[in-house]
């Protein structure tokens, strides 16, 4: 008898695994950022790969992001293939020239002759009281520039493939990972950021989604963190006679147009999750996706269930008014099935 | 030389900083014992102590005065209590309560005080171009209210290092920055980060006087930070000063700091200012030992009541976070 077993990773032990074999496979691979060799990354992201790589590939940097993330864009366009961790993405302020104005533009401005594969990776989301300086997601906000992919997974297996697929690709790539999603042991247990990887590597093609859990009733269309909440949510909902389908975006950048298209058009319904800010993000992208591709197929207007419009509250009472849950996603989809 | 009152005012200000730290680092992990849950307990999020670096504080805040602006970090209890904020309302804004200075808004590392005209930021750095506005505001009033910005030494490799020294110097403003170095940008030693030694040497680039403290002593701070906020009160410009601190506890509480060797963090404990301090106020005569006593014994009452207000406090309606995004 042959007793199958699967290997079970956390998504941060599927990511420093995927870095791994990459800097395995390609000497231009190296790695840099603030406390991401003796501490392995605050958020676990770069664990082990100084014991394995050394002190020349695996970079401890000062807190110095305009310089380190720059550099990252120059060892770039000479050759080299750096991953620049920015710790969390609220830190973004104090280097966005280098992402926006640098790293994001080069490649047009160039007229297509100066290629900067560079991988930023940065850590994202709430929900754990560390206030209004570092819980934000802001995926919407770096979408909204162009020259730069954005890839936000929410599982182990994807986390995985996609970096993977991101160090390979040629262009710039911010990589957001959710502290939620990350299996750490000092975050709230989240059985979701524990699962099936592969040891061997692997690609995920960036851009295209992912439909995680089937349905005929309505689309959830959600990202990172809010499709394991979301998965939770439609669980519940089975039991009630509604059956929802989960899409899971896993790049903004590009965005599956077609597959949040094809969805609605199967479910007539939608519901957006979104983390990020309520205005001029994701959510209001989606639904402007479905009006123009799927308008017909409508059964009902759109429904966005977001983070309001405000910074992020410290206080706990506060911060989980303002976050989607599973609770709020269930009632969200009942209200949508005139329920 | 401070004189005995204000020597003695300055052990007091230390011991009570000392124990409200250690009391939030209880509290820190209530509910979060036995598997640690950053979300979980009494006060949820990260939790940055300020344990060893009292005397900096200190030292410094006791030249000042309530309308004088101090900005402060992602560290900021030991110096918001010695510029004077109200420790209940500081305990308060810790536990995410309505009576907080914040109403729970803004949690520890956001605190902002009008009445100390206290700020900080959670953002490495970033504390230091405000100062520099606070003290051109000053000008443009014709006060000789001064700001002081404190920052660790990981701040002083970042930009707003460099440019806030450079403007305060062109402009001459009434600046005092003050560089708490603990030696450690959480994992990152100083040594891997910083291409010079000493950052009071990089006074020198902007054209302003630099001051190194090169160990924790309240008394060689107090003397340092003394001629800095009289020249800025006087309209002598900016000044840098780097004190050589220590940082007792982790980087964030939860921090399990492999980085460092059992040895410094014993030598640490064993060096701790401000036991030293007090023996010497007591060998000094400055001090008795009942005295010393007698101010850990009146600290603990201060910070148990700061602490039971904040306790007995209320949450703020859950719906009070759509608030206060506008004036």
């Amino acid at each position: 008898m042959v007793i199958e077993t699967k290997r079970l990773l956390t998504t941060s032990k599927a990511i420093s695994e995927g870095i791994a074999q990459e800097m395995e496979r390609d000497p231009n691979v190296f790695v840099m950022g603030e406390d991401i060799g003796t501490y392995g990354g605050i958020f676990g992201a770069t664990e082990g790969l100084l014991a394995k790589f050394g002190p020349e590939r695996v970079m401890d940097t000062p807190i110095s992001e305009t310089a380190f993330i720059g550099a990252a864009v120059g060892a770039a366009i000479s050759g080299m293939r750096p991953i620049a961790e920015l710790m969390f993405v609220d830190f973004f302020g104090v280097c966005m020239d280098q992402i926006y104005n640098h790293m994001a533009k080069i490649h047009y401005e160039s007229g297509g002759n100066v290629k900067v594969p560079v991988v930023v990776t940065t850590a994202i989301g709430g929900g754990y009281g560390d206030g209004a300086q570092h819980s934000q997601t802001l995926y919407g906000t770096f979408a909204h520039l162009p020259g730069m992919k954005i890839v936000v997974p929410s599982t182990p297996y994807d986390a995985k493939g996609l970096m993977i697929s991101a160090i390979r690709d040629d262009n710039p790539v911010v990589y957001m990972f959710h502290k939620g999603i990350m299996g750490l042991g000092w975050m709230t247990p989240n059985p979701r950021a524990t699962g099936h990887v592969p040891e061997e590597p692997y690609t995920i093609p960036i851009g295209k989604a992912d439909v995680k859990r089937e349905g005929r009733d309505l689309t959830i269309v959600t990202i990172s963190l809010m499709v394991h909440r979301a998965l939770d949510a439609a669980e519940e909902l089975a039991k009630e006679g509604i059956e929802a389908e989960v899409l899971d975006l896993r790049s903004l950048v590009p965005l599956d147009r077609e597959a949040i298209v094809a969805s609605v058009q199967k479910t007539h319904r939608l519901l957006v999750v979104d983390e990020d800010y309520h205005s001029f993000g994701m959510s209001g992208e989606v639904i402007t996706t479905v009006i123009e591709g799927a308008f017909d197929h409508l059964d009902a207007p759109p429904v966005r269930l977001t983070y309001p419009d405000v910074p992020i509250p410290y206080s706990r009472p506060l911060e989980q008014f303002c976050l989607p849950s599973s609770d709020k996603i269930a009632a969200a989809a009942r209200q949508l099935m005139g329920r | 030389m401070p004189d005995n009152k204000t020597l003695r005012d300055m052990h007091y200000q230390l011991v009570r900083i000392r124990l409200f730290e250690e009391t939030i680092q209880k509290v820190y992990f209530e509910g979060k014992t036995p598997a640690f849950d950053i979300a979980a307990g009494t006060v949820p999020g990260e939790m940055h102590l300020a344990a060893g670096q009292e005397p900096v504080a200190v030292g410094v805040a006791a030249h000042l005065r309530p309308s004088d602006a101090v900005t402060a970090t992602h560290r900021p209890h030991h110096i918001a209590l010695a510029h004077g904020m109200d420790m209940k309302r500081l305990a308060a804004e810790i536990f995410g309560k309505e009576t907080g200075l914040g109403h729970g808004k803004g949690g520890h590392m956001h605190l902002f005080d009008p009445a100390t005209n206290f700020g900080c930021s959670g953002i490495i750095a970033e504390g230091m171009p405000t100062a520099v506005g606070h003290a051109l505001a000053f000008r443009k009033q014709g006060k000789d209210d001064i700001a002081v910005s404190f920052f660790g030494e990981g701040a002083a490799n970042q930009g707003a290092f460099h440019e806030s020294l450079n403007l305060a110097a062109v402009w001459q403003l009434g600046v005092v920055f003050v560089c708490e170095d603990n030696a450690w940008a959480i994992s990152v030693p100083k040594d891997k980060a910083t291409a010079i030694a000493n950052n009071s040497d990089r006074a020198a680039a902007y054209g302003i006087p630099g001051v190194l403290v090169p160990d924790n002593d309240p008394v060689a701070i107090y003397e340092a930070a003394g001629e800095a906020v009289s020249r800025a009160r006087r309209g002598g410009g900016p000044s840098l000063i780097e004190v050589k601190t220590d940082r007792l506890f982790g980087h964030f509480e939860g921090d399990a700091q492999a980085y460092r060797t059992p040895e410094e963090l014993a030598l640490l404990q064993e060096r701790d200012a401000i036991r030293a301090f007090e023996r010497r106020l007591i060998e000094s005569a400055d001090l008795t030992a009942k005295d010393a006593q007698d101010a850990w014994d009146r600290a603990r009452t201060e910070v148990d009541d700061a602490i039971d207000f904040a306790r007995s406090s209320p949450y703020p309606e859950p719906s009070a976070a759509l608030q206060h995004v506008f004036a």
